[in-house]
């Protein structure tokens, strides 16, 4: 049709090897890492007696969006020793998401599954770990035979709660981020390869050109659209990660 | 004569190729579609009721709307699936 052929898969994720075993994901996800790391290296250097200024600035209102928006939400008070290791998901999960929207990188590294699941599984295991702590060998017995459910339907919901916990919590953190991603990823390339098929029309078929300003407006659109992605998704993996470490943590009457 | 036969065989074998890309191209789509039914629908409930909550209780805005992300957040893992699903089939 009209002679647009779109490129295959490998063809708009796989990027060339830099060196091997280290392509332009890893790069990405790297550069990500240490923007956040100096972004909160930065604002420690400013004084906390003074008013804040700059990085500083940036740095506080993250540090409260989490704390207020993500920990007191979810966790409530007995989670602000968390926010930590949230601020740092949430930073670097959108340090690695809005390289798909940068010119020239175009390609957002939480694309790949690689980054995704492996932060899930780390996440994974520390609800798991907590669980444990907080809970004992009690943790698996909860997930196993939960208590408040009626006797007879103990075993049906203790093991779709196993299951649930063990098995689909990880995989559907990792597929809910790469898919999402991967998709946003998917539709810029189409609208872009578009514009371009129309804006490079055959000349009996200049008639065509003129339209290509429809895919164009929704090309910049769609990259608008995807600034909002980006960051919902880096807020929707903190804050799960909030409910799933919440919930290992016991019910609040225990913990206190 | 044996060329000929060659030809035709190859032939066949192309055109087994197409339809079976077709056929993977249809279920993709159908894939897809169908996936995102049900998540559309749920979404569309959730994002309505969270609207009506907000605007009946203005300073409850905060908790509703931190709950309708992780409501979305479920939903719309389904669609998800179905949409790695369409990439496996399309592509895979």
């Amino acid at each position: 049709m009209l002679g647009l052929e779109f490129p295959p898969i490998n063809g708009i994720l796989r990027w060339q090897d830099i060196f091997p075993t280290f392509n332009k994901i890893a790069l990405i996800a790297v550069v990500a890492a240490l923007i956040g790391i100096l972004l909160f290296l930065l604002a420690n250097r400013q004084s906390a007696m003074r008013g804040p200024t700059g990085s500083r600035n940036l740095a506080e209102t993250i540090v409260e969006f989490i704390e207020n928006g993500i920990v007191m939400q979810t966790m409530g008070k007995r989670g602000l020793g968390w926010t930590p290791l949230l601020i740092s998901l949430f930073v670097f999960i959108f340090l690695c998401n809005i390289p798909g929207i940068m010119p020239l990188i175009q390609m957002p590294a939480t694309a790949r599954i690689a980054i995704p699941l492996s932060l899930s599984l780390m996440v994974w295991v520390i609800y798991i770990g907590v669980g444990i702590k907080h809970q004992g060998a009690g943790y698996f017995g909860h997930l196993l035979w939960p208590p408040g459910v009626p006797t007879a339907l103990k075993p049906l919901v203790g093991f779709i709660e196993f299951i649930s916990t063990i098995v689909v919590t990880p995989f559907s953190l990792t597929v809910r981020l790469t898919a999402n991603m991967l998709a946003g990823h998917i539709l810029l390339v189409t609208f872009a390869l578009l514009t371009e098929a129309l804006l490079l029309a055959e000349t009996n078929q200049i008639f065509f050109i003129p339209l290509s300003i429809f895919p164009f407006a929704m090309l910049t659109f769609l990259t608008g659209f995807e600034i909002l992605v980006a960051f919902l998704q880096a807020y929707i993996f903190t804050i799960l990660t909030a409910v799933y470490i919440n919930n290992s943590l016991g019910s609040h009457d225990e913990a206190h | 004569m044996e060329a000929l036969s060659l030809l035709v065989a190859v032939e066949e074998a192309a055109a087994a190729d197409d339809a079976k890309n077709a056929n993977a191209a249809i279920g993709a789509g159908f894939a897809y579609g169908l996936a995102a039914i049900g998540p559309g629908i749920g979404i569309g409930y959730l994002v309505g009721k969270s609207v009506e909550a907000m605007a009946r209780q203005p300073e409850a805005a905060g908790m509703v709307r931190t709950t309708m992300f992780l409501g979305i957040a479920f939903t719309e893992a389904l669609a998800l699936i179905g949409f790695v699903v369409f990439i496996l089939l399309k592509f895979a």
